[in-house]
């Protein structure tokens, strides 16, 4: 049984991958993520791609020992809900060590490497999120 | 119209990694002591609901082919799906064609071989329960690492520690010692769970639900039938029923699965109860320990304990047997096993046992008012089930 997804799905949501895009409803003004062509709060399809903001604020984490085929290499992989004032991100976390986290973090998105394909040996690009350093 | 709907018959095949046997044959297991214990033949069964969620087994019909074998063929049948809740959907199903008069017998029959595929394939299926697209595909999140970031707000939030989440696994072992059906029946300590390896962290391997294969079956009946067959059905009082986004990052807080909360407020409205004192009107409870942390946000969302105060039950023992509520007296999904399409199922059986006063000696709870409480969650508070049993009629 195969999981892999193809090659064109992946293509097509490529600028969703790359940059840190949402949807913003006209009708109602709520910002959210990931995009989609109907508002999730209102039902408007009067909704607009928005860039969302590259810097947030760390909410909560997990450390995975026993990730999927694809991110073996990565192990272990460290996955956080980020706060983005307007709207919330699933995403992988990066150039961090695990003493370095905790809740309430600022961190902010990066372009990074994010998997290998299994079978096409392409490799997925996408944001992740790392420490704003200093202030 | 809407009648009451009874449990006149209930199997449980033991749960385990179940090499022994195909698909129909486990299935056979439960079903063959449900209707024995209801005292029917198979002919009489009008409606079957199927909860098996698959994906992982032989089977693509396991449905169809389970019924052939049990020579139960030509009854009404459909599968049900509500991931890890499915077999609570199954019950709901077959209880709403008794309650709207289309049937007068039917059952619910959960039947789950996870062990059929290799586990990294499994453990990939089941991370699809939730949003596979964004949150699984593009992060490599695990269904572990969904209920991790519960854990670790939890636990940030309100000072529960990882000892505590050790705690309802020891519990839960200890009750699943004492229950000759259940996958792992051995006592472990704090100690050994906390050396266990990090699956997510904070989760550790005894955080977490074994791969379980196994089969459950109820038989159900309407009022003018049950009182023919027993002489102490188990009512089917309320159900309520709720569900949450796919998406995690779309959730209010990461302290409680609001589709658990809204299930248990309209079952506890459709039986007459409040949350606020609803540990004095039930017995004994089965709730969705798929991880230790959903055991602890259980308590809160169903009202056992207050927010923020679930990890204190465990820490005072209070959801063991003799406690202030009794909680997964048969081992639960962690150490009784978790067959997915079964686990719904496997509860109702148990909690109809325990309201009877029919379960072994040490984990039979103690039967005062006569109501049970199951508590089933599908993915991370996508799907969510919450049934009340009761030993008295449902005023209609
Ligand atoms: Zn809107």
């Amino acid at each position: 049984m195969s999981m892999e997804y193809s090659v064109p799905i992946y293509w097509r949501n490529r600028v969703n991958y790359y940059k840190l895009i949402g949807g913003r409803c006209k009708k109602c003004g709520r910002v959210f993520f990931p995009p989609q062509s109907r508002c999730p709060y209102c039902s408007s399809d009067n909704v607009e791609p928005v860039s969302l903001p590259r810097i947030g604020r760390l909410l909560s984490y997990t450390v995975s020992y026993n990730p999927p085929e694809g991110y073996k290499l990565q192990t272990p992989l460290i996955i956080g809900l980020i706060d983005l004032g307007e709207t919330r991100i699933i995403a992988q976390l990066t150039d961090v060590s695990l003493e370095e986290i905790s809740e309430g973090i600022e961190v902010e998105a990066v372009v990074r490497k994010i998997r290998e394909d299994r079978t096409a040996g392409l490799i997925h690009y996408g944001y992740k999120f790392r420490p704003v350093i200093s202030h | 119209m809407t009648r009451n709907v009874a449990i006149v018959g209930t199997g449980h095949s033991k749960f385990g990694n179940r090499h022994d046997v195909n698909m129909p044959e486990l299935a056979w297991e439960a079903i063959k002591q449900a209707i024995d214990e209801a005292g029917i033949e198979q002919k009489d069964v009008e409606f079957v609901s199927f909860s098996n969620v698959g994906g992982w087994s032989s089977e693509g019909l396991a449905s169809v082919v389970s019924l052939e074998y049990a020579g139960l063929t030509g009854a009404g049948l459909y599968r049900v799906e509500a991931a890890c809740s499915s077999g609570s959907a199954a019950i709901k199903a077959a209880h709403d064609a008794i309650a709207s008069g289309e049937a007068d017998i039917a059952m619910a029959i959960g039947l789950e071989k996870m062990n059929e595929s290799p586990t990294p394939t499994v453990i990939e299926f089941i991370g699809r329960a939730g949003n596979f697209f964004w949150e699984f595909q593009n992060f490599g999140l695990t269904f572990p690492g969904y209920y991790a970031l519960y854990a670790t707000a939890y636990m940030a939030k309100h000072g529960a520690t990882e000892e505590d989440l050790c705690k309802v696994a020891v519990k839960n072992h200890y009750y699943a010692s004492l229950n000759p059906k259940a996958h792992f029946p051995i006592p472990i300590t704090v100690e050994k769970c906390m050396k266990s390896r990090y699956i997510a962290w904070p989760l550790k391997l005894y955080d977490c639900s074994p791969i379980t294969d196994g089969a459950a079956a109820v038989v159900l009946a309407s009022e003018e039938v049950a009182k023919k067959l027993t002489d102490s059905p188990v009512w089917i009082e309320s159900i309520g029923v709720s569900s949450g986004t796919s998406n995690l990052s779309r959730r209010d807080d990461f302290l409680h699965l609001e589709a658990g909360t809204l299930a248990a407020d309209r079952a506890y409205k459709k039986a007459g109860l409040s949350r606020d004192d609803i540990v004095k009107h039930v017995d004994v409870a089965e709730v969705h320990d798929c991880f230790t942390i959903a055991e602890i946000l259980a308590y809160e969302d169903l009202g056992f304990a207050k927010r923020g105060e679930g990890y204190k039950l465990i820490r005072d023992q209070e959801t063991y047997k003799g406690g202030k509520i009794p909680v997964n007296l048969s081992g639960g999904l962690k150490a009784k096993g978790h067959p997915l399409g079964a686990t719904g199922i496997s509860m109702a059986v148990d909690l109809s046992r325990q309201l009877q006063g029919r379960v072994e000696k040490e984990r039979q709870a103690d039967i005062k008012v006569g109501r049970a409480l199951a508590h089933n969650i599908g993915g991370t508070g996508h799907y969510a089930y919450v049934t009340l049993y009761s030993l008295s009629k449902p005023r209609r």
